[in-house]
């Protein structure tokens, strides 16, 4: 790992960041929305396409084997960089929301019943709440939230206070993709695991700024997708452990995912095949492991750094510009700042700041309970990653005056 | 009210809403309300002018009745809120619609300012080419899910009711 990043190499990396929009330099501050790719993943999934093509694990000949063994090589990488003890315990979906799908009906309709409990925070992403509403319907359960605090901290004693011998699974993320806030996972883990309760981890955003090892963070279950992490869109991953994995009826049924299929009956492939039914998104697999050397070959550490630079300097840019307030503050939170303007909506400040070539999100950000907590009905959200600067912060808060301008 | 018309409830005519007076002619044809929105615009050389006219206009926008600002007359398919609401005077059909938004509430004005009040078959005839000859296209994007398609399409489907129960009920 290279103790020193260097921002200004490194955006050399990202064709698309050269590319001008609207006649200016792209400032891209959206990558919690979806991180921009460097030129090693796209031409790792192009070399796929020109060299190593076939389906996966179907036939016995030289291309069926060369894609088979760069996907499994491509499990691997995803094994080493989250610190997972089997390569079995990684199934490839097609992004964290599916990872979390799985989870909720294969495991959720498995060990849930009338009365039983599962956890979530009040800031989970749409896709860590709506799965277990729908196996709430099913299985009777009763899905509670933790509070946030206006900072956008949780407490510890919230978690405890919620987590009861009812509670089954405790689901909730691992940075918000609203707030930024990081959650002590393992202090959660551990009162989960006291109460007989399972942990799964939506790690949509925290697989991009943190170092994860999923055996130090003691939880069960951790889902990611690609597309975050500089890889391809199409490709997410459901780390959880093997004891529970393979206790788990699969979800979906079809081709790769079967030992034996008699007419009447159906015997399931050993891990992680039983979870993969159907072709999986091959290239998107091997482009996701190209990412991972890419971040792995810079060091997470080290990126985190960098990020935590420019957040800082972000948070204190913007807080001089007047009739702005940041949403979530907590310490040590990741590089996801969310804003409102007491002069513009969100979605005028997006629009507005689009022409000057920057690129926010506007919206509840598929987290509208948070927003009702807040009583907003959206924000801006400006999210850094690897590639951004403080030169971009600079252009941001520029076009934020103009937006004072206009609508003053 | 139609039967034809009672299954959707932007028609509905809240109770405190019974006596709102009947909106006078409209003082150009739909043709020159568009041309006059491209004129108007046309004076403005630079991005941010125009957009500065349009938030202007929809600052302009009259207030709509609280009985109108609830859910069931909210738009599906927009970032920002839009309400909105299409009623029948006479043979022509009068649109109101806000957002919380300001350059939506804009182009909610340059809508009304070129439907509203007009007849069924003027609306359905009507493209909305004005908007891109005043250098707004970007807003026309379906994809830009800032409501000024979903109004579009609110529009029109009021439009083709009404023009559908008068060819029923001439």
């Amino acid at each position: 790992m290279s103790a020193r990043f260097d921002v200004d190499t490194a955006r050399k990396d990202f064709p698309i960041l050269s590319k001008p929009v609207r006649g200016r330099r792209l400032v891209y501050l959206d990558s919690a929305g979806s991180a921009q790719k460097p030129r090693h993943v796209i031409d790792s999934v192009r070399d796929v396409y020109e060299n190593d093509y076939a389906n996966v694990h179907r036939g016995l000949h030289y291309l069926s084997e060369r894609a088979s063994a760069r996907y499994e090589e491509a499990r691997e990488t995803v094994r080493a960089f989250i610190n997972a003890p089997e390569q079995h315990e990684v199934v490839f979906t097609g992004g964290t929301t599916e990872a979390i799908n799985l989870v909720a009906w294969s495991y959720g309709r498995s060990v849930l019943g009338p009365g039983d409990e599962v956890l979530i925070t009040c800031a989970e992403h749409h896709s860590n709440i709506v799965p277990w509403h729908l196996v709430r319907e099913q299985t009777g359960c009763v899905v509670k939230a933790v509070p946030v605090q206006d900072d956008g901290t949780f407490r510890l004693e919230d978690f405890a206070r919620l987590i009861t011998e009812r509670t089954r699974v405790v689901s909730c993320f691992h940075v918000s993709n609203v707030l930024g806030t990081v959650l002590p996972l393992r202090d959660i883990a551990r009162l989960a695991h006291a109460q007989g309760a399972v942990v799964v981890v939506d790690g949509a955003q925290g697989i991009v700024h943190l170092p994860v090892d999923v055996q130090e963070l003691e939880v069960d279950f951790y889902a990611f997708s690609g597309h975050k992490l500089y890889g391809p869109s199409g490709i997410g991953v459901l780390w959880g452990r093997a004891e529970l994995l393979e206790a788990m009826p699969p979800w979906q049924g079809g081709g790769g995912m079967i030992d034996t299929v008699t007419l009447s009956a159906t015997t399931w492939a050993d891990l992680p095949d039983k979870f993969e039914a159907g072709t999986p998104p091959i290239a998107q697999a091997i482009g996701l492991a190209a990412a991972i050397d890419y971040v792995s070959d810079i060091g997470i550490d080290a990126i985190a750094r960098h990020e935590q630079e420019v957040l800082l300097y972000a948070t204190q840019r913007l807080a001089s510009v007047p009739g702005l307030s940041l949403v979530g503050t907590a310490a040590g939170k990741a590089s996801v700042v969310s804003f409102v303007m007491d002069c513009a909506h969100p979605h005028d400040v997006s629009t507005i700041i689009d022409q000057y070539g920057v690129a926010v999100r506007a919206g509840h950000h598929c987290a509208q309970p948070l927003m009702d907590r807040f009583e907003l009905s959206s924000t801006a959200r400006a999210s850094l990653a690897l590639y951004n600067t403080t030169e971009d912060i600079d252009i941001l808060v520029e076009s934020l005056e103009k937006v004072r301008e206009i609508f003053q | 009210m139609s039967a034809a018309t009672d299954d959707d409830p932007r028609q509905e005519k809240p109770d405190s809403m019974a006596a709102v007076a009947e909106p006078a002619l409209p003082e150009e044809t739909i043709r020159e309300a568009q041309d006059e929105l491209i004129a108007e615009f046309g004076f403005f050389d630079d991005w941010m002018d125009r957009y500065q006219y349009l938030i202007d206009l929809g600052r302009k926008l009259p207030t709509m009745p609280d009985a109108y600002l609830r859910d069931e007359f909210k738009l599906k398919g927009c970032q920002s809120q839009v309400w909105f609401v299409g009623e029948r005077t006479g043979d022509r059909l009068v649109f109101r619609a806000v957002s919380d938004a300001a350059i939506v509430s804009g182009l909610i004005a340059l809508l009304l300012r070129v439907y509203s009040n007009r007849t069924p078959r003027e609306i359905l005839e009507t493209e909305p080419d004005f908007i891109i000859e005043i250098g707004l296209a970007d807003h026309l994007s379906p994809t830009r899910k800032n409501g000024l398609g979903a109004m579009l399409g609110a529009i029109r489907t009021r439009a083709r009711l009404a023009f559908e129960e008068s060819a029923r009920h001439p």
